[in-house]
């Protein structure tokens, strides 16, 4: 029993309830939104350092014992995620305290924010199927009202479709629970996957498994994206650099524990699929980013060649690539958040959103453009940057296991990354200034603070990968080796 | 034309009070058998939405002056409070406690923590429909 577990879900639940009675004063909403990621940061860093000392670790609630009540389960995967997801978050708030406007920060703003870190603190802890949808839910619900905050016409259409989509997720997530619960009988996740283990290649918990998958990719843009270039384009930047960096990621998450940890039984028709849809997402992401002249939607399609790229790596599934999986997981957040919060800015200064129509920014603000370079560096994977050894741990381990389509496609993608990215650098960054030194709104240090945090951290989970590096091998080691939750979870398997 | 609502102003008048009690008695049947917070938060917040549809929102309004959006968030409060309880008490997250207490008149009566929680939920339900109910009609 380790109570600090839950703190990450119920710190943030609570404090944005606060503010909810808090709602006139600004500076204070800011101030406790800001702690709390802080506390929850600080929270994860001493999960981490104990997981190390002891293993897997595991919060009963009320003391119930798996696999009949819910429960916590951290494991290093789970709590490296935890921890930059809050640090991502915390950078976004402080980016949103300069720029949102007075006018988000009073409709709650900062409440929705924190519930949606709950929600996803809670999605990567939880070891209870169910209590998964119920954090998938926390986390959708506060990002639904996010997305709708402000009420611009393209906005709510985009929300519209936004929710129609994840409503309908949910309902077939939880009609594949149904499913799972009647063919297993049991939500424990440790417990599913003993019992799958002990069915074999059962054709009908391969087909729980697919719409696991179907579900799945619908929340972490893979393959089934059709909503997601629309969706993220949309809101306020703070908001849309939030979602990049944490909503896929979760989906990303679930696709991995599942397929890692419950699934295993039946890989050859499984693992083939996620190779295919990590495949094609791989394609259509490039030719997004490629085909596209808005900044907004060449970010967003970036977003889908992580997603692609990573999930490449769960279908390869060697220890390698899975450690490769964990650390692009997290490199991605970071990176992800940081290319967002570039084109937002980039967009608040000119007031345009295609390439075309900026030119020679970084003439009038070189941090700014020095910033964006080494951003694209970070995606397209030069080291030491931290985009680059995710990219050699998977292609390791695509090697190692033999899927020289998936490596090629992987690679060709970090071109297209690059491509896509030099392009804005060479459109809007050099060339001849079109703004004149009258004109050009004034870039204040403290708005481009939290870019240049983010690109510390980025050049930080590159530069610091040594000191990374045993809690990323016990992430994969745990991975690689499912037995090692699941005797965690149920002491060695006693009520099976 | 004004409609003539006299009868169902009324019939109200009593009704609300028959749906409170039935509200109050499924919180508490709650606890050993079929009710609880839930259940309970739905048919109180049923009662409140009769009232405004029987009355108009002003007069309700200057009945009960709360802000049901703050009544919500004091539900969550409250029940993520005591679920938080625990964990000055070193026990596992959402340990509810109980206990047996002497009243005098009504004899040994039980006492449990889980109550305050059920209170929690019962008052976000209610909070939450009416707020839903409220920003429906307000809208042309």
């Amino acid at each position: 029993m380790s109570n600090i577990i839950v703190l990450p879900l119920i710190v943030p639940v609570i404090t944005a309830i606060l503010l909810v009675f808090l709602r006139e004063n600004i500076v204070l909403q800011r101030m406790i939104s800001l702690m709390t990621l802080g506390f929850v940061i600080l929270t994860s860093i001493v999960l981490l350092i104990e997981i190390q000392a002891q293993g897997v670790m595991r919060l009963d609630f009320s003391g119930w014992a798996p696999p009949f009540g819910i429960l916590f389960v951290a494991d290093s995967f789970a709590v490296l995620l935890v921890l930059i997801a809050n640090i991502v978050a915390s950078i976004c708030v402080l980016f949103a305290i300069y720029t949102i406007g007075s006018h988000f920060e009073k409709m709650y703003f900062y409440s929705f924010v924190l519930l949606m870190v709950a929600g996803v603190n809670g999605s990567f802890l939880t070891g209870d199927i169910f209590n998964l949808f119920v954090c998938f839910e926390v986390m959708l619900l506060a990002s639904y009202a996010l997305i709708s905050l402000g009420g611009d016409k393209v906005q709510l259409r985009e929300a519209l479709k936004y929710v129609l989509i994840n409503v309908v997720a949910s309902w077939i997530f939880l009609v594949a629970l149904a499913f799972l619960y009647g063919t297993v009988g049991t939500l424990n996740m440790a417990h599913i996957a003993l019992r799958v283990m002990e069915a074999g290649a059962d054709p009908l918990i391969t087909t729980v498994a697919l719409l696991f998958l179907i579900v799945f990719s619908l929340k972490a843009g893979l393959l089934l994206f059709f909503w997601l270039p629309g969706s993220y384009s949309v809101p306020p930047t703070a908001i849309a650099a939030l979602f990049a960096a944490l909503l896929t990621k979760v989906g990303i998450y679930a696709l991995v524990r599942s397929f890692t940890l419950l699934f295993v039984n039946n890989v050859e028709v499984t693992h083939m699929v996620l190779g295919i849809m990590a495949g094609v997402t791989m394609i259509a992401g490039c030719i997004g980013a490629i085909s596209s002249k808005d900044v907004r939607t060449i970010a967003a399609y970036n977003v889908l060649i992580g997603v692609g790229f990573i999930v490449a790596g769960l279908a390869i599934g060697t220890e390698s690539s899975l450690q490769g999986v964990v650390y692009y997981l997290m490199h991605d957040m970071v990176a992800k958040a940081l290319l967002f919060l570039a084109v937002g800015l980039m967009i608040f200064l000119t007031g345009e959103t295609l390439i075309d129509n900026m030119s020679g920014l970084i003439r009038n603000y070189p941090a700014f453009g020095w910033i964006f370079f080494i951003t694209m560096c970070s995606l397209a994977g030069i080291p030491p940057l931290s985009g680059f050894l995710g990219k050699v741990l998977i292609g390791q381990g695509a090697i190692e296991g033999g899927h020289f389509v998936l490596l090629g496609l992987g690679f060709l993608s970090s071109l297209f990354v690059l491509y896509s990215l030099l392009r804005i650098l060479l459109g809007s960054f050099f060339g001849e200034t079109i703004i004149s030194l009258e004109d050009e709104k004034p870039l204040k240090g403290r708005v481009l603070m939290p870019l240049i945090l983010l690109t510390v951290c980025t050049v930080g989970l590159g530069v610091g990968a040594q000191w990374l590096a045993p809690y990323v091998l016990d992430a994969g080691q745990t991975l690689y080796t499912p037995s090692i939750y699941i005797d965690a979870v149920l002491d060695g398997g006693v009520n099976r | 034309m004004k409609i003539n609502d006299v009868i169902l102003r009324t019939v109200v008048k009593a009704v609300v009070f028959i749906i409170l009690t039935l509200g109050v008695y499924l919180f508490f049947a709650g606890h050993h058998a079929p009710g609880g917070g839930f259940i309970g938060g739905l048919v109180l917040a049923s009662a409140i939405v009769l009232l405004y549809l029987a009355y108009d929102i002003e007069t309700v309004h200057n009945g009960m002056p709360f802000d049901f959006k703050k009544v919500a968030a004091f539900g969550v409060l409250l029940a993520t409070g005591t679920a938080a309880g625990s964990l000055f008490f070193d026990k596992p997250f959402l340990t509810q406690a109980y206990t047996y207490v002497e009243v005098p008149i009504f004899g040994e009566k039980g006492l449990s923590t889980v109550t305050l929680f059920e209170a929690g939920v019962a008052l976000t339900v209610v909070g939450v429909v009416v707020t839903i109910i409220l920003s429906i009609s307000e809208d042309e």
